[in-house]
């Protein structure tokens, strides 16, 4: 689909979402760009001039009927496929359960990845155990790709004594430092010029990491996005960029955000290599994102993606869609579903079937269910317990300072 | 010994981070090369590489961003802004990010970083080279906030700092670096021959959390920090009363004991700085002193600062305390 960039014009310009709710919503059917439109340059050697076409078009894999086509196929063994599958149906059903706690107050807020799932989870799928994570807060799926028990992850969203924070931090603003994904931040887009200065101490340490990074069409119109893409222009440290693309910030659609070009495009006038790329396609996601890491891991430094995408779900629980945009806007994604999408190229290629889908599905359910059942043993939100209140004091400093110590005392706790 | 300035012993400080701890790193604007506007990082590139000592992009929020990735894998960075008057740009970076880190991440990630930043009047920098926003730092959990004074303590203390694992707003009195002030600007001595300017070249720290007793005196405790240590002390002369002097050093955490058994001692308090009164950490200083002294107190708690209003250009003489008024306070605290 073209974006169609209406605006008010006098006295100045102000953008226009493509449809309002009582609006039909209608993208124009499937994208134009297909697998195959853009050829694969050497990591090793591709300049930012070399990827205008890619910073322009659309880089896909996975085709309208489920195909995976051109040199960007990341040809992985169907057993990656099936585990990259089975994360995204663990977070899509994982958030379910959560969204369903927050309504009966078991937590005091949520965030769903819904529509985003291949994001984080293709793209940590495509990295090294031992590279950094600097996520926003529609990337939690990258935790179950690095191994984090969701019992862990349901204590800290409902704030219990088994949260690893200590309820310090709302839920979804996750710490999990054995991933190396680093504490989400409410204040968007700090992360992403961070993540430029984890992977200078990595080079300057010459370790073979690299950190990854993303944050909202929204919020790269903050500073820090474009203090990460000029420090990584200058100093070329192993990093990759992302910005998701998933057309709303809250109410506020992409058009009003920028009236620039593809989000991609940017990253070409600061001299990085830069892709726009399916958000909805497993594949592709994965693909550019081995590709950046090569390209990283070669001493070529930096790499700039836009992740075309869209988020079918609410920003956020207290958030409520139906009063900016039409409800079925997220069905006329010409992008799809992303699970949808590599459940039936998983079926196309003979490796996949409705039965198994259901089965791991419902084993999924299951353990979610189990593992909120052992969370809330430790306390929820509702009822507690909490953290002790002497969690308020601690790790403000490395040690408590006299000060804080008195204030300590005089709480009495 | 031979006598330091500040620059210079700021730059002994950071030279020997940089030979002793690997893992240290310096940039900012025009510190590599060049060596900062005010010299402070002269030669380090040349001695310790470009890789260590480097010129960053302006941008002050990047500067401190990308000082929290590295300080969180695995580097101890010296990051520069080149006035305090241009820390804002990374004030969120600073306030909400690295100050917050430890805490937020329930202790599994932290970030020791060491911002220098040179702060305060005495320049001819009018409004946006001579502010001191220490109190906008002080007020956020999680970091430590320095000011030194005089060349030893400016080593001593950044060498403490660059050590420490919790990160530091270092403030330095930038009209001190080439030598004391006290309170006239027609007659401005260098540190040459001043005591604190016997700087030792091998490593020693002032460690954090103490307070210096620049003067011990029976009459009024006067605090201050930063160049107001020295228009203090012309102030004590002048007012004739035997004084106790008290430079802070360090503001977060602050040295409860020296400030509290001086205070207690002498019954009156000036609290000195040259950033604006309110809010200012003198009523932090104020309250705290009446909390804890308020029975052995003889007078009202006096403070002398900077005005509520922005930081002049050629009538700064008549905005910065001088000797004159912080010796009327003095006095002040005697009256029956």
């Amino acid at each position: 689909m073209t974006d169609r960039l209406t605006a008010t014009t006098a006295p100045y310009t102000i953008g226009v979402p493509p449809f309002r709710p009582g609006e039909e919503a209608d993208f124009g059917g499937a994208f134009k760009e297909q697998p195959g439109d853009l050829w694969r340059p050497d990591p090793a050697t591709c300049t930012a001039d070399d990827s205008a076409p890619h910073a322009r078009g659309l880089l896909r894999v996975l085709n309208d009927a489920g195909e995976a086509k051109g040199e960007w196929d990341p040809k992985l063994d169907a057993s990656e496929l099936i585990q990259g599958l089975e994360y995204m149906m663990r977070l899509r059903i994982f958030d379910d359960r959560m969204i369903k706690m927050q309504r009966t107050g078991k937590l005091s807020f949520y965030m769903r990845s819904f529509g985003e799932e291949a994001v984080a989870i293709a793209q940590t799928m495509a990295l090294e155990n031992q590279d950094w994570v600097f996520p926003s807060y529609r990337q939690p799926g990258a935790q179950f790709v690095r191994g984090r028990d969701m019992v862990s992850m349901i204590c800290h969203c409902i704030g219990n004594t088994e949260d690893n924070v200590r309820g310090r931090q709302m839920p979804v603003h996750y710490t999990y430092k054995e991933g190396r994904f680093i504490s989400i931040s409410s204040p968007v887009g700090t992360q992403f010029s961070q993540a430029v200065g984890v992977a200078m101490a990595s080079a300057y340490q010459k370790k073979d990491e690299v950190c990854i990074s993303w944050l909202g069409d929204g919020t790269s119109a903050q500073g820090d996005y474009h203090y990460a893409l000029n420090f990584a222009s200058t100093f070329k440290p192993p990093v990759i960029l992302n910005v998701v693309n998933n057309q709303w910030a809250i109410s506020t659609h992409a058009n009003l955000a920028t009236g620039g070009r593809t989000f991609a495009e940017r990253g070409l006038a600061y001299d990085i290599p830069s892709f726009r790329v399916d958000g909805n396609d497993f594949l592709a996601l994965y693909s550019i994102t081995k590709w950046a890491r090569d390209r990283a891991s070669a001493g070529m430094g930096p790499t700039h993606i836009e992740v075309y995408t869209y988020r079918a779900g609410a920003h956020s629980s207290s958030d409520d869609p139906s009063a900016y945009r039409p409800n079925d806007e997220a069905a006329c994604w010409p992008g799809g579903d992303p699970i949808q999408r590599l459940k039936d190229h998983l079926v196309l290629i003979g490796e996949w079937d409705e039965e198994k889908h259901e089965a791991l599905a419902q084993k999924i359910d299951d353990e979610v269910m189990a593992a909120y059942k052992e969370a809330c043993e430790f306390g929820d939100l509702a009822s507690g317990p909490y953290p002790p209140a002497s969690t308020i004091f601690t790790e403000v400093y490395e040690t408590v300072p006299w000060h804080i110590q008195e204030q300590r005392e005089e709480l009495g706790k | 010994m031979p006598d330091m300035n500040m620059i210079k012993s700021l730059n002994s400080a950071l030279s020997i981070s940089l030979k002793d701890d690997p893992n240290v790193v310096i940039f900012g604007e025009d510190v590599g090369y060049f060596g900062g506007v005010f010299r402070v990082t002269e030669g380090l590139q040349k001695e310790y590489g470009p890789h260590r000592v480097f010129d960053s992009p302006l941008a002050e929020g990047g500067i401190a961003a990308i000082a929290m990735g590295m300080g969180l894998n695995g580097l101890r960075p010296v990051a520069e802004i080149q006035f305090a008057d241009y820390i804002f740009p990374a004030y969120d970076q600073i306030v909400n990010e690295i100050a917050k880190l430890r805490h937020r991440s329930g202790g599994e990630f932290s970030s020791p970083v060491t911002f220098r930043t040179p702060a305060g009047g005495g320049i001819k920098g009018g409004h946006h080279h001579s502010q001191s926003p220490e109190a906008q730092f002080t007020h956020t959990p999680g970091l430590k906030v320095v000011y030194c004074s005089t060349p030893y303590n400016a080593k001593g203390l950044l060498l403490a700092s660059i050590e420490c694992n919790d990160p530091v707003i270092f403030f330095e009195p930038k009209r001190c670096y080439r030598g004391p002030f006290y309170g006239d600007p027609h007659n401005v001595p260098t540190w040459n021959g001043h005591p604190d300017a016997d700087v030792p070249e091998d490593h020693y720290i002032v460690p954090l959390e103490q307070a210096r007793v620049v003067r011990e005196g029976s009459g009024c405790t006067v605090i201050a920090y930063g160049t107001m240590v020295h228009v203090a002390e012309q102030a004590i002369k002048d007012s004739g009363i035997d004084c106790e002097l008290i430079d802070l050093q360090t503001l977060v955490p602050w040295d409860r004991d020296t400030v509290v058994n001086s205070v207690k001692k002498t019954g009156r308090c000036v609290i000195v700085h040259e950033a604006p009164k309110t809010s200012g950490f003198g009523a932090e200083m104020s309250a705290s002193v009446q909390e804890r002294c308020f029975y052995h107190l003889e007078a009202p708690i006096q403070r002398v600062t900077g005005w509520d209003t922005p930081f002049p250009h050629t009538t700064e003489w008549d905005y910065l305390p001088s000797p004159q008024r912080i010796a009327e306070a003095i006095k002040k605290t005697q009256e029956e």
